[in-house]
């Protein structure tokens, strides 16, 4: 009690309040990258052992890293970065964690409160830089300010649709001295994110739900962030309704369930797509209607009612009108409705003819390739990795063609495991996020899939790999190309093929070894399942796997941006 | 069709810039934009001024309110509200009649004042339609228009 009273009365600099901020938000692991602007702050980080610090070799990296560790933990992510180009460096990151709603705080230093606005050495508006992609910004001006701020910074991050936070902190705030208290809860007059769920949209949706002959459930990231899985099954088994995923959605409902119909959108897959335009009953749980979704707006589904349950009410009605919206927590909503469905045992229709429909559809066998004994195609590797790792590996990916096949072809069954940039598309998000998904995972088999043209953005992260012991394992399909870029200027442009084809590549094998790790080239179909088995069998090294593979390979079904969802090319 | 939504916000530094930059980032219309102190001291009221079908207002609405700054959102013209705008006209003396003159000081919404240089500063309080209106009819005389945007009220 004594002691606590002197804590109390004690004063700290701001770095050391900081430092003490973070240990009682239970912050664990940091990712950063040091500068001028926040060394009082690392000599504070190397003073303790409560708050261990990663350091990353690119500040884009950190931020992915974060993200990693955010969605496949549930745990929110933080980064610490140096002002000026510490803070731009973050930017793609933390525009990426707003598109896709991950709970992450990004510190950035920040020049001197007096040079603020002159233009100073590392001297950047880090607060209206991020404005446009954080769910919100501070800059603390004040060392008392200090404590409330980062306890505001978790609260807004963490509650509500998450999202990335920034705090700014110049440095003479990490100097002054101030007396530290850390706020047990926090209220903010201007931020409620705690929703009640109306009873009587849940009754109008209940109606609806119970009279449809056509049904189909289209879920999305909310699920997951709303750590809401286990309701989405129970509801969806009782109905026997059909569900399909959507990109970040994947992982929320079983894969290998008999009534999952797959992904969605432009490249997901016929019987999907299908089922969504000529349902009668359209039920969107934590989806946003995302353009790669709906495309062309005016015949997205147009028989349905459209039963719309999110978080965030600006994204309700936003693309697609709801007729029947649910605006709250994805979680309290489905318990609502179960409580209402399933306690009261209340019968839905009969569906049998639409489940012969939708498995017509299903014969398509819409993600279909043959791999012959010569080149090895790319969803061939997807898929023996997915058998050889039996569905149950935490697997990041980058962006592009590689990222379409393990999203259609990888087996899903459990939320968190699938880790990928969705809504702004980062190549370079694969690795580093694999990092911090290793983290957050230790002793999991943690897979990178990507490609040679998104792994080379972020490919300096490989030497903190090695600093931090991480048994990644990397997953090349190396086609030489930019593949999806390929695929639309086949389709698109004729075959001119500008400046997508990926000259000059190093040896990635000779590159993963000079950072200290082990590589191998792949390039007969034979090869592909003893790689995959070695690189399980490496428990404590960093396999980077050069799979050599078709180079004129292309992701289908897809739906040409702004077609309808039955004007499927399939082949 | 013509809205004007009112703002309660935190009176914080760069409140105003994420207000403004949600309208250009998302493409929606301001026709005028006010803030000011409002009765609680910690917090500004921003009067908007915009045009939209029904569904853009909704979602300037919605994005409004998911602004962590903001305390309040309110449309006011789907109510019965009051709105007032100010707004100077500066004419040159020589350009204008001794009747017109004469009608303008007879005016209860408007106010001269003089300048040194022979000018006359037409202060006008009125609805942005009166104004408008107002404007239209000196339009060829004036050398320099001021308005203020307008503020509202709801009056129900």
């Amino acid at each position: 009690m004594k002691q606590d009273t002197d804590n109390k009365r004690k004063k700290y600099t701001g770095a050391e309040i900081f430092v003490k901020c973070l240990e009682a938000e239970g912050v664990k692991l940091v990712f950063g990258y040091p500068g001028g602007a926040v060394l009082h702050i690392y000599d504070e980080l190397h003073k303790q052992d409560k708050v261990s610090h990663i350091l990353v070799r690119h500040e884009q990296g950190a931020v992915h890293a974060a993200e990693g560790y955010a969605k496949s933990s549930n745990i929110p992510g933080v980064v610490l970065v140096t002002s000026g180009p510490g803070a731009t460096n973050a930017i793609t990151g933390i525009a990426d964690a707003y598109m896709d709603s991950v709970p992450i705080v990004v510190f950035t230093g920040q020049v001197r409160t007096a040079l603020i606005g002159n233009d100073a050495f590392q001297e950047v508006d880090t607060v209206g830089i991020t404005r446009p992609c954080v769910k919100h910004n501070f800059m603390i001006t004040n060392v008392e300010d200090m404590a409330d701020t980062i306890k505001k910074a978790f609260y807004v991050a963490t509650t509500g649709r998450p999202g990335p936070v920034v705090v700014d902190i110049p440095k003479d705030i990490t100097e002054k001295l101030c007396e530290f208290n850390y706020p047990e809860n926090i209220s903010m007059r201007s931020y409620n994110p705690d929703i009640k769920v109306s009873d009587e949209s849940v009754d109008m949706a209940v109606k609806k739900i119970l009279s449809s002959k056509k049904p189909v459930i289209y879920a999305g990231g909310g699920v997951i962030n709303s750590n809401a899985s286990e309701n989405l099954i129970q509801l969806a088994k009782y109905l026997n309704f059909p569900v399909t995923n959507t990109l970040m959605g994947l992982g929320c409902y079983p894969g290998t369930d008999e009534q999952f119909i797959q992904m969605l959108g432009m490249h997901g897959s016929y019987e999907a797509n299908m089922a969504m335009h000529d349902c009668d009953l359209l039920i969107a749980v934590g989806a946003r209607f995302d353009d790669r979704i709906t495309g062309r707006l005016d015949k997205f589904s147009p028989d349905a009612t459209i039963v719309h349950i999110d978080i965030d009410p600006s994204s309700i009605s936003k693309n697609i009108k709801a007729h029947i919206p649910i605006i709250g927590d994805v979680k309290n909503v489905l318990e609502k409705l179960s409580e209402k469905i399933i306690r009261k045992k209340e019968k839905p229709q009969n569906i049998d003819k639409w489940w012969n429909q939708i498995n017509e559809w299903r014969k398509k066998d819409s993600f279909k390739y043959s791999q012959g004994d010569k080149i090895i195609k790319p969803q061939y590797v997807v898929d023996r990795l997915y058998e050889l790792t039996k569905g149950d590996a935490y697997i990041t990916s980058d962006v592009g063609q590689h990222q379409m096949w393990t999203a259609q072809l990888y087996k899903f069954n459990k939320p968190r495991r699938w880790i990928n940039s969705g809504g702004l598309g980062t190549m370079g998000f694969g690795l580093p996020s694999a990092m911090g998904t290793q983290f957050a995972n230790p002793g999991s088999l943690v897979c990178c899939v990507t490609g040679e043209a998104s792994i080379q953005m972020c490919i300096q992260e490989l030497s903190t790999c090695l600093q931090y012991s991480l048994p990644i394992k990397i997953i090349n399909l190396n086609n030489r190309y930019m593949g999806m870029v390929r695929q639309w200027q086949e389709f698109f442009y004729e075959g001119r093929y500008a400046m997508s084809y990926m000259d000059a590549l190093p040896d990635f094998v000779k590159l993963a070894e000079s950072y200290g790790h082990i590589g191998h080239k792949i390039e007969k179909p034979s090869d592909v399942d003893g790689a995959i088995i070695d690189a399980i069998n490496q428990k404590d090294r960093l396999v980077f796997l050069d799979f050599i593979t078709d180079q004129n390979e292309n992701v289908f079904p897809m739906i040409a941006s702004g077609e309808a969802h039955n004007k499927m090319i399939l082949s | 069709m013509r809205h004007i939504i009112s703002v309660l916000l935190e009176n914080e530094s760069g409140s105003l810039s994420r207000v403004a930059g949600l309208f250009s980032a998302r493409s929606f219309n301001i026709e005028s934009l006010s803030v000011a102190p409002s009765e609680d001291l910690s917090a500004s009221r921003m009067t908007i001024v915009t045009s939209g079908d029904d569904a853009v207002i909704e979602q300037i609405i919605k994005q409004l309110d998911k602004l962590v700054d903001v305390i309040k959102v309110s449309e006011i013209t789907s109510n019965e509200h009051i709105e007032r705008e100010i707004a100077f006209v500066k004419i040159n003396d020589k350009d204008i009649n001794e009747k017109t003159m004469s009608e303008f000081s007879k005016n209860e919404f408007l106010k001269l004042h003089k300048t040194k240089k022979n000018e006359i500063i037409i202060e006008c309080v009125d609805s942005p339609k009166k104004i408008n209106d107002f404007i239209k009819s000196v339009k060829k005389i004036a050398v320099k228009i001021v308005r203020s945007g307008a503020v509202g009220i709801n009056s129900n």
